[in-house]
């Protein structure tokens, strides 16, 4: 299942992106392989989702490089990325919450008919399909998606995602608003993606969800990558002191693990 | 994300439970079926203050006439206020517009150019530079309010001063008249009219539109396996809509040309007149042929086309719109230059009947078309409104402002009288609102 070896199917390279003085993102290299689920882990404000966006075109970076497929891309907006594949379920879930989920899977994508008018059927009949895959108890698809529980919501997010052959997929918490069903539904959904082949980047604060479905884990600290580790080769608490710390485990010194301890 | 999961159920459940069924299996919209009842109201409520003098063909027939320039322009505002944004200065342009095509018809062609008035293409040129200024007047404001990152109620507002200050500097306070032959048939009246059959022939074939496009997507919808309604619900709407329209065109088609203009067409063809004068049967006018086509073009702009899903995509949700890869930018650019054209389309109605350019044209318009909008059921919070809503909002504005003046109630009270309903229908459709998505 682990794909180390075959070629980067992203690598990210020096990427910096800084909000006025502050270096949100600082120089940071990252890399994923096809079939692979790579963990990015980090406190609040250590840049994950920041660095996502740089790769889903939200917010092209100040300096760095991005290659897909061994080739330096251009993303220089989101639509570039979904051109590369690239595909993004975001925290915030990036729903317009006056259409109904079908106007959402396919914003910015609408199928049209010959005449280039929306084919709404067509469009409703794949969300069916698509949901009925995903979430079968979903069943308002007339409703604006405002109307829609937080799970529900969340899978028009998801259905947007991988309805569209992504091949690299980011997924910013994508289990947050979920409960207990729900969220073991999106963790059987992930297995699947990546038995295709489709390599997922996961942000998340949730360290039993990144140890439980990545194959590796990087953490993030200030804006820096800390250390990015293969999961067989470390444990949930070693992780959690880099968060915290933004030490590898070898770096730190007695008086800040005995902190630590005190903290946890 | 983190909202409490919705109990819509309940809201529906409250209210009378045969009627909202009833509503639901029709799939008609609520907000607009009340809108219809307030007009109804309106409409009953003058006919029986001012003695049955409201409801004649003759009254009903100014009132299609003259709610049209506004419906026409308040169509253009739903796209611009869904979308978050604002367009003050529609009034402005709207008389700059009105008075270069007036130019451009009695003075620039006839006299500047010296070609003579009253040429056949006069009225197309005037028609085509006021629809060239519209769009790049519109193209002008949109690009700022898109890329320059002003606000679109600054932007618009420095365009209510300045357009009306070019209107000012270059007129010189003059009144042009009179208009092309042809271009004052845009404007209405009895000539400008289709007249008897002709309406006819358009009310029918409307009909058959309305079944045919009824039937079709619901043909489609059952292809895809879809819930449809029943066959009686569909034959009620058929029949409804097309009892409204054929109501309408009998409506036009029961005032008839004045004595004096019948007895001058009598004269002119030969014609003896029967006892009483000619009758002769005015028909839909211009100007609402030009509303219904412009209904017709921005409800399918708004609703079937990908620039509509986005306008409204972007008034949902800004941030998603941008994510979803729509160019935002470009949107709002878009929905500009759409109001500029909507306005010089209302500009050649208001110039053609008034058979002048005037300085004072439009003065106030904005305050008009924002609030036909706004009573439409358009929300300043952004992303829902629509097209017909605007019309029949504007409509309500022109009955209250018609039936108010039919009873010689004098124009402040009017005004007073129209910014309550406003506020008032704001206040009721955010209230429900409320309630229906808690």
């Amino acid at each position: 299942m682990t794909a180390t070896g075959s070629a980067p199917l992203v690598e990210m390279r020096n990427i910096k992106i800084a909000f006025g003085g502050v270096h949100a993102v600082d120089n940071v290299s990252i890399d994923l392989r096809p079939g692979e689920v790579m963990g990015l882990v980090g406190g609040n404000g250590a840049g994950k989702s920041t660095l996502m966006r740089a790769l889903s075109g939200a917010r092209p970076p100040d300096s760095g490089e991005i290659v897909i497929d061994g080739r330096p891309a251009t993303i220089g907006n989101p639509r570039d990325a979904k051109t590369y594949g690239i595909e993004t379920i975001y925290q915030t879930l990036a729903l317009a919450d006056n259409v109904d989920a079908a106007a959402n899977m396919f914003l910015g994508r609408e199928l049209t008919t010959r005449f280039g008018s929306l084919d709404e059927s067509a469009m409703e009949s794949s969300t069916r399909k698509v949901m009925g895959r995903l979430n079968p108890n979903f069943k308002n698809f007339k409703s604006p998606v405002r109307s829609l529980s937080g799970g529900q919501r969340q899978s028009v997010a998801i259905a947007r995602a991988v309805h569209f052959n992504a091949r690299i997929l980011i997924m910013d918490e994508p289990t947050a608003a979920l409960g207990p069903a729900e969220t073991e539904q999106v963790r059987s959904l992930i297995r699947q993606l990546k038995a295709e082949g489709i390599g997922i980047f996961l942000v998340s604060h949730d360290i039993h969800d990144v140890f439980d479905l990545s194959e590796r884990i990087s953490v993030m600290y200030h804006g820096r990558v800390v250390d990015t580790v293969n999961k067989a080769d470390t444990d949930p608490d070693a992780v959690l002191g880099m968060i915290i710390l933004g030490k590898k485990p070898d770096e730190v010194t007695q008086k800040e693990l005995a902190e630590l301890e005190l903290r946890g | 994300m983190t909202e409490a999961s919705p109990t819509q159920g309940v809201a529906r459940e409250r209210s009378s439970r045969s009627v909202g069924e009833l509503i639901s299996t029709l799939e008609i919209d609520t907000r607009l079926l009340g809108m219809i009842g307030l007009l109804a109201i309106i409409w009953v409520g003058f006919n029986f203050l001012s003695e049955g003098k409201f409801l004649t063909t003759g009254n009903l027939w100014n009132l299609s006439v003259q709610s049209s320039s506004v419906a026409i322009m308040a169509t253009g505002m739903v796209l611009i206020i869904v979308s978050r944004n604002i367009d003050l200065s529609v009034g402005s342009l709207l008389g700059f517009v009105g008075y270069t095509m007036a130019m451009v018809q009695a003075i620039w062609i006839p006299q500047s150019l010296g070609l003579g008035f009253d040429q056949p293409y006069t009225w197309l040129v005037a028609l085509a530079i006021g629809l060239t200024l519209g769009i790049l007047v519109g193209a002008l404001q949109g690009f700022i309010v898109a890329y320059g990152g002003v606000p679109a109620f600054i932007v618009t507002l420095g365009g209510f001063l300045v357009w009306r200050g070019v209107l000012f500097l270059y007129a010189k306070g003059q009144t042009i008249a009179p208009m092309d032959k042809n271009f004052a048939l845009i404007g209405g009246g009895p000539v400008g009219s289709l007249g008897e059959w002709p309406s006819w022939i358009l009310g029918i074939a409307a009909c058959a539109a309305i079944a045919w496009s009824v039937v079709t997507s619901r043909r489609k919808r059952r292809a895809y396996g879809f819930p449809v309604r029943p066959t009686w619900a569909l034959v009620t709407v058929i029949g409804a809509a097309s009892l409204a329209v054929l109501g309408a065109v009998w409506i036009a088609n029961n005032y008839f040309w004045p004595a004096g203009l019948a007895h001058q067409y009598a004269l002119d063809h030969n014609i003896t007149e029967p006892e009483g004068g000619l009758q002769i049967p005015v028909g839909v006018a211009f100007p609402v042929l030009i509303m219904i086509a412009v209904t017709i073009v921005m409800t399918v702009i708004a609703t079937r086309r990908r620039f509509g899903r986005y306008v409204f995509a972007i008034g949902g949700n800004p941030d998603a719109a941008l994510l979803g890869g729509i160019n935002v930018r470009m949107t709002i650019v878009k929905t500009y230059i759409l109001m500029g054209i909507l306005c010089a389309i209302s500009a050649a109605i208001q110039t053609s009947r008034l058979n002048a350019g005037v300085t004072s044209l439009g003065v106030q318009a904005e305050l008009d078309v924002i609030s036909a909008a706004v009573i439409g059921g358009t929300s300043f919070a952004g992303g829902i409104g629509t097209i017909p809503g605007a019309i029949l909002g504007a409509v309500v504005m022109q009955s209250l402002r018609s039936g108010m003046q039919l009873l010689n109630i004098d124009s402040p009270t009017q005004d007073i009288v129209v910014g309550v309903v406003l506020v008032a229908a704001v206040f009721l459709d955010s209230a429900l609102r409320r309630r229906s998505t808690r």
